[in-house]
């Protein structure tokens, strides 16, 4: 399949205090039509600024930025601001005009197209309704919740039929359920609309839920990139073991044991698993790693299990593991 | 002292006080109409066109900012006098109240354009930025995000620069343009009458505290963060 965007050796040097900092080093990429692409780095690994040059927000030093075959380098500032117009982008900070309405604020990129204001209003309705907020139509930002205001910047960001979502930490300024609900209406729209949907995140549950391919970003630049199961079952490089498996791994996972990586994502409240483990299929798991946050009294996070070496036992705890909801569970691979 | 406020003072002075408080009115009130025609978009330029803005043009930001700071720099006073001559070719006279606003504009727009500059700068980059990558140019984000963004700030900032101009009406009056600073001077001062410089100084500051209540109270009205 043809990528709908494709970056290739982008460069962008940055002077921080008067010193050169690389905040991308030959960064190159792909996005298919239809999925959704995770980026995940640490903060300062230069995701904001790749997914800014995706726009060409910023431009960068070297390489190129071509999205459906075009490449954005080459065009004129007004070539530019229409090609914008097919790849919209929602921010960690929401970014809606405070003075307008929600309704207002939905219609604000159809004014930029000069859309006459009648049918611009229909398509806004639409979308506020798509995103569940049709009674919020005439409230002003400053009375919706996070996770409303995103919706609502979601509504604006689909109004120009774009073909490309861009996400920067669409969701890490939000509480974990409403991550949970926004997640679902990305996915959502990117089933139903077949918009191509890029996000943007530190959050590895993030990837995690929704992603189907993921690159590492790390100090500028790709560390790993491919299939989300696939880099979560083995993990090559550092950057990408520091993400995937929880603070605090050992240095060598043990050779001759299975592990298993679990994630919990938040669906569930007090869950005793490795306890219950032990009681119910009489399989004692090693904790090699944690790290587990209860929040609203839901757990999310990871841990790192090692198994006994015995492949009927193994067997009995991943049957009774993938069946236990809101949890994922899979098994990984020892690095060298 | 309140004992001087007599039938007579009244009768004697009454109508000028009146007279004269229009003149100080129009003179504020046009001066900032006018100022601001000028100011505004000094100001939406020094933002736009600065390093960090939406159009950036190093030229063109280097002289609004040094022609903005050289106004600002000279005393209202001194520019009176001297632009005697320029007043007398744009309005046919230099004193009076038609006199008066010509040095009024000159010296309350790049005051203004500050003003202006420092109220746009409030408003979130990332909206900015969001506006951005939906293609906005740079005139649609002046038009539909900079100036409605940043209304209740300027509305504000008008009260601060209406009563500025208001400031310098009274000194524009010891050199002709009439208004209250010229009766506070004339009568209150050299002729001594002291009612008279009491009354004008508490009608002005009666003004000053209308023209604070008015913009700050609009500028609550119209701001739906507050809502």
């Amino acid at each position: 399949m043809k990528p709908i965007i494709r970056l290739s050796g982008l460069s962008k040097v940055y002077l921080q205090e008067g010193a050169p900092f690389q905040a991308l080093d030959q960064v190159s990429l792909e996005v298919l039509p239809g999925e959704i692409f995770g980026v995940i780095g640490l903060s300062g690994a230069g995701k904001s600024t790749l997914v800014r040059c995706v726009n060409l927000l910023e431009s960068p030093d070297a390489g190129i930025v071509e999205v459906e075959g075009q490449d954005l380098t080459r065009l004129s500032p007004a070539q530019l601001r229409l090609a914008r117009r097919k790849i919209s982008m929602i921010f960690q900070g929401f970014h809606l005009l405070m003075q307008r309405t929600c309704l207002e604020n939905v219609q604000f990129p159809l004014e930029l197209e000069k859309v006459p204001s009648s049918k611009a209003r229909k398509r806004a309705l639409e979308l506020l309704e798509l995103v569940g907020l049709a009674d919020k139509a005439n409230a002003y930002p400053a009375r919706l919740s996070g996770g409303q205001k995103q919706r609502v910047a979601i509504a604006r960001a689909l109004a120009t039929q774009p073909r490309v979502l861009l996400c920067d930490e669409a969701t890490s300024a939000l509480d974990p359920t409403t991550t949970t609900a926004i997640l679902e209406l990305l996915q959502d729209i990117n089933r139903r609309l077949g918009v191509t949907v890029v996000i943007i995140t530190h959050q590895m549950e993030v990837i995690e839920r929704i992603c189907t391919r993921v690159a590492i970003l790390d100090q500028g630049r790709v560390a790993e990139q491919g299939a989300v199961a696939e880099i979560f079952r083995n993990p090559k490089t550092d950057a990408a073991r520091r993400l995937v498996y929880p603070a605090g791994v050992p240095a060598e996972l043990p050779q001759e044991n299975p592990v298993i990586r679990l994630s919990f994502d938040g669906g569930a409240a007090y869950q005793p698993i490795v306890s219950s483990l032990a009681l119910e299929c009489g399989v004692k798991a090693n904790i090699l790693a944690a790290d587990l946050r209860p929040l609203e009294g839901k757990t999310f996070g990871t841990m790192l299990l090692e198994l006994p070496d015995d492949p009927a036992a193994r067997k009995k705890a991943l049957s009774y593991l993938t069946a236990q909801p809101h949890l994922t569970c899979e098994e990984v691979k020892p690095h060298a | 002292m309140l004992e001087l406020f007599t039938v007579d003072f009244w009768n004697q002075y009454g109508l000028l006080l009146l007279k004269e408080t229009g003149s100080t009115l129009i003179m504020t009130g046009l001066s900032a109409l006018a100022a601001y025609l000028l100011g505004l978009p000094l100001g939406v330029l020094l933002v736009t066109s600065g390093s960090r803005g939406v159009a950036p043009h190093k030229v063109l930001h280097a002289i609004v900012d040094w022609a903005v700071n050289i106004g600002r720099s000279i005393p209202f006073m001194i520019l009176m006098c001297t632009i005697t001559g320029f007043t007398r070719l744009l309005v046919g006279t230099h004193i009076g109240v038609r006199g008066a606003i010509v040095p009024l504009v000159l010296s309350a727009a790049p005051f203004i354009a500050r003003m202006v500059e420092s109220s746009l700068r409030e408003v979130d980059a990332g909206v900015i930025e969001a506006a951005l990558s939906m293609g906005a140019s740079p005139w649609q984000i002046v038009k539909k995000v900079y100036l409605p963004e940043a209304l209740p700030s300027l509305t504000l900032g008008g009260s601060t620069s209406v009563v500025t101009i208001l400031a310098y009406t009274t000194i524009a009056g010891a050199i002709g343009a009439g208004g209250l600073g010229d009766l506070a001077l004339r009568y209150g001062y050299y002729r001594n009458v002291p009612p008279m410089a009491l009354f004008t100084v508490v009608l002005i500051i009666l003004l000053v505290q209308l023209i604070q209540t008015v913009f700050g109270r609009l500028s609550i009205k119209i701001d739906k963060r507050l809502r």
